[in-house]
């Protein structure tokens, strides 16, 4: 037995040794007066991981990228982007704790973070009570407005509306009944509230929605409410997250829930990295709607998309929150170089109206802390991309939705003393 | 009548994929009185099992024209797979803990930590290398003669074959590791299972939809209760199984190895998880928290069902299935449309998937409450002491 556990041992540590792979930092050279240390924080580990750990690799790809072309300039002096990474373990609590480090024992300027909502919503009392920014890239709910958080993320009005108009008036399904499927939290319930609205505005019907508890993939009962809702086709809307979609999308094909039977799945957690999970043959024909998709025909994009293979290895993909993500890393270091300085109140008010041409085309920061973006409506293709439908204009971002009851009539302005987080229009 | 069919149908598909993933911890559970709460992660070594079968089948030039039959290879793997792998829990952890189920049940829990962790960090192909070693290591002694293994000579070839078994291991490893560039790298990742052209789709019967794979865990689940209760029936070790459930110390007596039936009940029990594994991989995706989802269900049929009993299990989760699905689809709204309104707003708020599952906990609760045992109370003189 005792010889058996020293084999056991030396296995152990074999496998050990082959997984630990060295850590390259940003070594740029180059002559810099001084250096600049900002915080990263997302989840490392537990199941947001797999999503978060891209953001960290972009915004890396992003300072390093900013390093390479001199640093940040302020007041005559350059200065080299350093970061640390912190861990918020998919751990809401985690989020806020590793936000107060960083901000007091590091002293951080900026910091890049989160992911779901209910990150977000640990963090920012944090953000509000010590005065620091929080740069949040992820398309969200909305109905939020701080003055210490900055969006790059769509709000509903940049995602979910256009969908819903372009499922009801031009998708294959145009007139049909809307089914609305979410994971059971806060994005999927107010984004639903707010696809209510707007199909009875539109003049068509909900004829059922329903909620998948988080953890639960047992869908058959979901499947056999849609056949009873939309017995000859429809559209459905889906929110729900993560791994959940795998089952919902094995499922409803074995079910004959499919675009050749007449059902349209319009999905809005759903991009080129969820694709390569999930797998092209169960999504193709369905839609997606976002700001940025891999197969944007720009050079920008296609610059974007190039670097990221290129730093982190050719099977890697770009997607939406990423190019959010990307975005924001950028605009913090325009507002900063214009403030003149890292203090928080100067570069908050240097950041509103900076514009930045994004892989996703042109973006501009609005008085509300959100990014007025393009929106775009793509069908999911066999290559595992989108093949974009449509394309609006640089759209607006409403922090207070216009459509949800709760918030109808409000606005949220920071360049307005008077104005401030919550206003009547 | 298509109604009630489909509804049928329904509930006997969500019963089976809870009765298939349970059927492993009843007999754990129910004839060991084991709480092994690294079951479920026994079930997502099974669904990994999978996962790398299919990637085998893919990529292996001779096994390339055998792809579609891929699951059934499956099966058989991720059964010695989880058997391997809950024989050594049984060996290391359990096996000290007998009798105190409070330990048992943290210790477990640690172990189904490790299991996760294990499986984010450590490249699949080395994982499948560490099994099979651990195969090779744990079952080699068993056919060699008993003679060779007795003394100072005795030592140095079981030593041996650990070593050979270790050896083993390595070259499955960097075999994998070299034919599936997937395998090689560490991922926390959530992949995926393709099921084969022909388990996709459904098949249309008298205007109702019958998902194949559903179909095949059915089967899957029928077979494998239908193996288990000929093995614990009819089977010499199946037999002596009962009999140490029973009464152990009298089947000591009697000259019954308990320490060897402890093994093969808890190897049968693990390796029916693997089996559960293969079944949900079909349904969704492969992660390292597959398992931790279908924990509490897997428990919560054991004990409805009556500890120690297989019919009751069966019963079980056929019934949560069955309401799940008259619940959570609103079937009852459906079949009778006009019933009184505050009846049907009751209903009607009850009929979404979360609501129904806080409809079920509430009536198994109190359900318990008459009955604690369960449906099928184990009678017997064990059970009042």
């Amino acid at each position: 037995m005792k010889l058996s556990k020293r084999i056991f041992a030396g296995l152990a540590t074999a496998s050990l040794a082959v997984t630990v792979t060295a850590c390259g930092g940003s070594d740029s050279s180059g002559n810099f007066d001084d250096t600049v240390t900002v915080g990263i924080l997302h989840s490392l580990s537990g199941t947001m991981a797999i999503s978060e750990s891209t953001l960290v690799d972009t915004e890396k790809m992003a300072i390093e990228e900013i390093n390479a072309a001199g640093g940040i300039t302020v007041d005559g002096k350059s200065y080299k982007i350093e970061y640390i990474v912190e861990d918020g373990a998919s751990d809401w609590p985690t989020f806020a704790e590793k936000s107060k480090k960083l901000i007091d024992q590091d002293g951080v300027p900026v910091v890049f973070g989160g992911w779901t909502s209910a990150s977000r919503k640990a963090m920012l009392p944090v953000y509000e009570s010590k005065d620091a920014f929080l740069y949040y890239p992820i398309q969200y709910e909305a109905q939020e407005c701080s003055n210490n958080i900055f969006y790059t993320g769509a709000t509903p009005n940049q995602q979910s509306e256009p969908a819903t108009d372009f499922m009801y008036k031009r998708s294959p399904a145009a007139g049909g009944d809307f089914f609305l499927v979410g994971s059971d939290y806060v994005f999927p319930r107010t984004s639903n509230t707010i696809t209510k609205a707007q199909v009875k505005q539109l003049g068509g019907k909900v004829v059922g929605e329903d909620y998948l508890p988080l953890g639960n993939t047992e869908v058959a009962p979901i499947i056999s409410k849609i056949k009873v809702a939309l017995p000859d086709g429809g559209i459905i809307v889906n929110t729900l997250n993560g791994d959940q979609n795998v089952a919902f999308f094995k499922q409803i094909q074995d079910a004959g829930i499919t675009p050749s039977n007449g059902y349209y799945v319009m999905n809005y957690s759903i991009a080129e990295e969820e694709i390569s999970t999930i797998g092209p043959e169960f999504l193709e024909g369905h839609y997606g709607a976002w700001n940025y998709m891999m197969s944007i025909d720009t050079p920008a994009s296609k610059k974007f998309a190039k670097s990221f293979k290129k730093r982190w290895g050719s099977d890697r993909v770009v997607a939406d929150p990423q190019e959010s993500a990307y975005n924001m890393v950028y605009l913090w270091k325009q507002a900063v170089e214009d403030a003149g300085t890292f203090d928080d109140n100067a570069v908050r008010e240097a950041l509103v109206g900076q514009t930045f041409d994004a892989p996703q085309g042109p973006v501009e920061v609005m008085p509300n802390h959100h990014l007025s973006q393009t929106v775009r409506i793509g069908e999911i293709n066999s290559e595992g991309g989108f093949t974009i439908l449509e394309e609006t204009g640089v759209v607006e971002p409403q922090a207070w939705n216009q459509k949800h009851p709760s918030s109808k009539g409000y606005a949220c302005d920071w360049t307005d003393p008077k104005k401030g987080e919550k206003y009547r229009l | 009548m298509q109604l009630i069919l489909e509804s049928l149908f329904n509930g006997v598909a969500i019963g089976s994929v809870l009765l298939v993933a349970a059927l492993g911890l009843a007999i754990v559970f129910g004839l060991m009185g084991v709480i092994n709460l690294a079951h479920g992660e026994l079930m997502m070594l099974g669904a990994y099992s999978t996962y790398i079968t299919q990637l085998i089948f893919k990529q292996v030039s001779f096994l390339k024209p055998f792809y579609d039959s891929y699951v059934i290879v499956a099966i058989g793997i991720a059964f010695l797979v989880s058997g391997t792998v809950g024989i050594l829990l049984e060996r290391t952890v359990i096996r000290r803990l007998y009798g105190s189920p409070l330990e048992t049940l943290l210790a477990t829990w640690g172990v189904s930590l490790i299991l996760q962790q294990f499986v984010r960090s450590v490249p699949l192909a080395y994982g499948s290398g560490l099994v099979i070693a651990l195969f090779f290591g744990l079952f080699s002694p068993l056919f060699i003669s008993d003679d060779l293994l007795h003394g100072a000579k005795g030592k140095l070839i079981r030593a041996s074959t650990w070593g050979f078994s270790a050896l083993l291991g390595v070259a499955t490893g960097g075999i994998l590791s070299s034919l599936v560039s997937k395998l090689g790298r560490a991922s926390a990742r959530n992949v995926d299972v393709t099921a084969p052209s022909w388990m996709r789709g459904g098949i249309d019967f008298v205007g109702i939809t019958f998902p194949k794979t559903r179909l095949l865990i059915i089967l899957i689940t029928l077979i494998s209760v239908l193996v288990v209760i000929f093995f614990l029936d009819k089977t010499a070790w199946g037999m002596r199984i009962r009999a140490v459930t029973q009464n152990r110390p009298m089947s000591d007596c009697l000259g019954i190895s308990t320490e060897t039936v402890d093994i093969i009940t808890f190897g049968i029990g693990s390796g029916l998880a693997g089996v559960a594994g293969v079944a949900v991989s079909l349904l969704g995706s492969v992660g390292p928290n597959v398992g931790g989802n279908y924990i509490v269900g897997c428990f919560m049929v054991v004990v409805l069902g009556g500890v120690g009993n297989l019919l009751g299990t069966v019963l079980a989760s056929f019934s949560i299935g069955i309401m799940t699905d008259l619940i959570g689809a609103g079937r009852l709204l459906t079949i009778w449309p006009d019933m009184p309104s505050p009846l049907y707003s009751t209903i009607d708020f009850f009929a979404t998937t979360s609501m129904a599952r806080v409809m079920i906990f509430a009536l198994i609760v109190i359900f318990l409450q008459f009955k604690p045992t369960g449906m099928f109370p184990q009678k017997g003189r064990m059970v009042e002491s």
